[in-house]
């Protein structure tokens, strides 16, 4: 590619002659000067990737249909926000992003064979993408085969390190260990009541979270439970709650049940800002509330690392130039931030190795900051995954979080937790 | 399994538990008349059956929307009103399917399968193209919510018994239409013996299609009232597809005696174990008993017995 281009700058160069002696000079010395900040290709792409003089290409891979949109579209708008500001502010190493997207379409296997285009005929410099945990095991085996770098942003259930992938959500233990001190701290909690879908997350999230509620803070789990993913009838379940009578009920339900199971415990009489029992969650984002209902959720608390209502002026322009892009009523959940800071954290990366290979970058993440995230602060650890507070917040009406609660130091992402296995 | 629990506890289980059944059974016979009627009638395997339901649940939440910004004054009502404009939506765009696609493809069971499967996913496409893939809040009027406190431990969800009351009534109109009218002669007449139905000079066509968009509108109906106690977004009808299938199946194709009896069945066995298992491993059971009968009844519960 790099050789095309050259070839044809030299023919124009023959074709417009002594005539255009001028312009070809001052466009010589734009072109040197411009040389000056931006390193020559041949320096900073030695493994073929789509990076020419003046562009890099970026591939966006996630579910725009199918059932998995709803959740990724904010992601996507996020990623594709994060690359605009860039190219605003400069670009990477001189040059302007560009990206491909393309759609999973909620399909894992599609998922992959996107994935292995994006990496063998576009040679993108880098993927923003994949949101499920299926789609990112699908993904995996691609990535690591090609050496490309997915930046992943969902919170997830950890126990996985790929040395292709860049966790920028939370793994189980920053969601859970800090949410449930807080619960057994300050709110008294000694009982809890695990609640989540049927699939690798709830599970793995609940095994942690009984371990730590039994044997770190010695207390009670009263119940477990799991239920299809899809599932619209909570009725029996609400009912052991009420006869069980534990103080927190730890959630970790998701998609459509989510709003089952929150209009069905309205429905029950049971009113969460009176906190009896508590409610805890940790898959209910602002985006979740849209379709639930602010009212139906009113006094819930959730664990994540973000919220909207954030009070710093990071997140203040983030959710300013948000809504500037995709309209008012907007919403920003925990992923959709988590989804922006891959951008970025890409640029720094790329920056601080003066390279686009993979290779080079991967040995420069260890320490990568981002001082500029909405969510505050964060910085890349050995294990790929970020450094970040915990935060807890309480539901309103309106279908925002108030923070109640933050972790007073950034949280050890740790993916494969002693102890808890 | 009764460990841990005193006796007034044990009855407020059986009471709420009981209740909680026969939500179920409601949530169920709702899914289940529209596509029985069209199956027995039609023959006609219609996987839209959840696309039909949520543009009755968009029905619902438009008509939610319009209440609040003209006539707020209205809104407490607004819910009775949502339901007849979502029977009528689903009914007439069930008359075009039939029209546009159904009629050509009838006595090929497995082609009906697959194109009503493609018009499941293109209605999915149109709702996240027009709604947008997010799932969308229908706000209730304030006396939905709720419940009505029986004792301290036995609570009955408003919104659970109005669901239990649509249920019923269409299920007795239903009744009532397809075994005390002349439609209702003529269906039967149809499903029993087509080509002697038309010797004796029933329109079979005019009733199909009439058939068809009754149960896409019984559909609709049902849509409106799951807003309530669902989640309403462009696939949310995946949900309730599978158990419908199982219902209708399971209580014999052609038969609404037997969808509502198989209902109940269901809808019992699944609450009780729910509480007493875990909820995966609840559906585990009663999808393993239900094919075992099903094996040794292979009609479903209650067949029509008619000579072929």
């Amino acid at each position: 590619m790099t050789t095309y281009k050259q070839s044809m700058k030299g023919g124009a160069t023959g074709r417009w002659g002594l005539g255009k002696f001028k312009l070809l000079a001052a466009s010589m010395v734009l072109a040197a000067s411009a040389n000056a900040a931006t390193p020559p290709t041949a320096e900073v792409n030695t493994t073929g990737l789509a990076v020419t003089d003046d562009i890099v290409t970026v591939g966006i891979l996630h579910s725009i249909t199918g059932t998995m949109a709803i959740s990724e579209i904010g992601s996507v708008q996020a990623e594709k926000l994060a690359i605009k500001q860039i190219n605003e502010s400069g670009g990477v190493l001189g040059r302007q992003i560009d990206f491909v997207q393309e759609d999973g379409a909620s399909d894992w296997p599609t998922f992959a064979e996107k994935s292995r285009k994006l990496l063998r005929q576009d040679n993108v410099a880098a993927i923003f993408g994949a949101w499920t945990s299926a789609s990112r095991k699908a993904v995996l085996p691609v990535m690591e085969q090609y050496n490309g770098m997915l930046y992943y942003p969902t919170f997830y259930e950890g126990l996985e390190q790929s040395p292709n992938v860049v966790y920028t959500g939370q793994e189980a233990t920053q969601q859970i260990l800090a949410s449930l001190n807080w619960a057994a701290e300050e709110k008294g909690a000694k009982s809890f009541y695990l609640l989540g879908s049927d699939y690798i997350w709830p599970r793995t999230s609940n095994k942690i979270a009984r371990k730590h509620i039994e044997d770190m803070l010695g207390l009670k789990v009263s119940g477990e439970e799991y239920y299809p993913l899809g599932h619209t009838q909570f009725n029996s379940v609400i009912n052991k709650i009420k006869l069980r009578k534990p103080d927190v009920i730890f959630a970790s339900v998701v998609g459509g049940s989510n709003v089952a199971f929150y209009k069905q415990m309205k429905a029950a009489g049971i009113d969460f800002t009176k906190e009896d029992p508590l409610l805890l969650t940790i898959s209910v984002t602002e985006d979740e509330i849209r379709g639930i209902g602010g009212e139906n959720v009113d006094g819930i608390y959730a664990s994540m690392k973000y919220f909207q209502s954030l009070d710093n002026p990071n997140n203040k322009e983030f959710v300013a130039e948000f809504k500037k892009a995709y309209g008012d009523d907007m919403v920003i959940g925990d992923v959709t931030q988590a989804a922006y800071l891959g951008p970025w954290l890409w640029k720094a990366a790329v920056e601080k190795a003066g390279s686009f290979d993979i290779d080079k970058i991967r040995e420069e993440f260890a320490g990568i900051e981002f001082k500029k995230a909405p969510e505050g602060y964060v910085r890349i650890h050995e294990n790929h995954h970020l450094w970040s507070k915990t935060r807890i917040g309480q539901a309103q009406p309106d279908g925002q979080y108030k923070v109640v609660h933050e972790t007073e130091e950034l949280m050890e992402p740790d993916p494969f937790p002693e102890g808890y296995q | 399994m009764f460990d841990g629990y005193t006796s007034s506890e044990l009855m407020s289980i059986f009471a709420m538990q009981g209740f909680a059944g026969l939500s179920l059974f409601s949530v169920f016979v709702l899914m289940a008349l529209g596509l029985t009627i069209i199956f027995g009638q039609m023959g006609v395997i219609n996987m839209a059956h959840g696309e039909f339901m949520i543009l009755g649940a968009y029905t619902t939440y438009l008509t939610s929307g319009f209440f609040q910004s003209y006539l707020p004054g209205l809104f407490g009502g607004y819910f009775f009103i949502a339901m007849i404009l979502a029977f009528l939506v689903c009914a007439a765009l069930g008359a075009l399917v039939e029209w546009l696609m159904i009629r050509h493809l009838y006595h090929r069971p497995l082609d009906t399968l697959l194109a009503t499967w493609g018009l499941s996913l293109l209605m999915q496409q149109t709702y996240r193209s027009i709604f947008g893939a997010r799932e969308v809040g229908v706000d209730l009027p304030e006396w939905m919510l709720g419940a009505f406190n029986v004792t301290d431990l036995v609570q009955l969800p408003i919104n659970g018994l109005f669901v239990m009351i649509i249920a019923l009534s269409i299920a007795v109109g239903l009744y009532l239409l397809m075994y005390r009218s002349g439609y209702g002669r003529k269906v039967r007449a149809v499903v029993q013996n087509r080509p002697m139905a038309e010797a004796v000079g029933i329109n079979s066509a005019g009733i199909d299609r009439a058939t068809f968009a009754l149960g896409c509108g019984i559909a609709g109906v049902a849509g409106a009232a799951f807003t309530m106690i669902g989640s309403t977004g462009p696939s949310s009808g995946q949900a309730y597809i599978v158990d419908t299938f199982l219902v209708v199946v399971f209580g014999g194709a052609q038969s609404l005696i037997g969808t509502i009896v198989s209902a109940f069945g269901i809808s019992q066995a699944q609450s009780t174990m729910e509480f007493f298992l875990s909820g995966s491993m609840a559906k585990v059971i009663t999808l393993l008993v239900v094919v075992g009968i099903l094996m040794l009844r292979p009609e479903g519960l209650m067949a029509l017995k008619v000579r072929r």
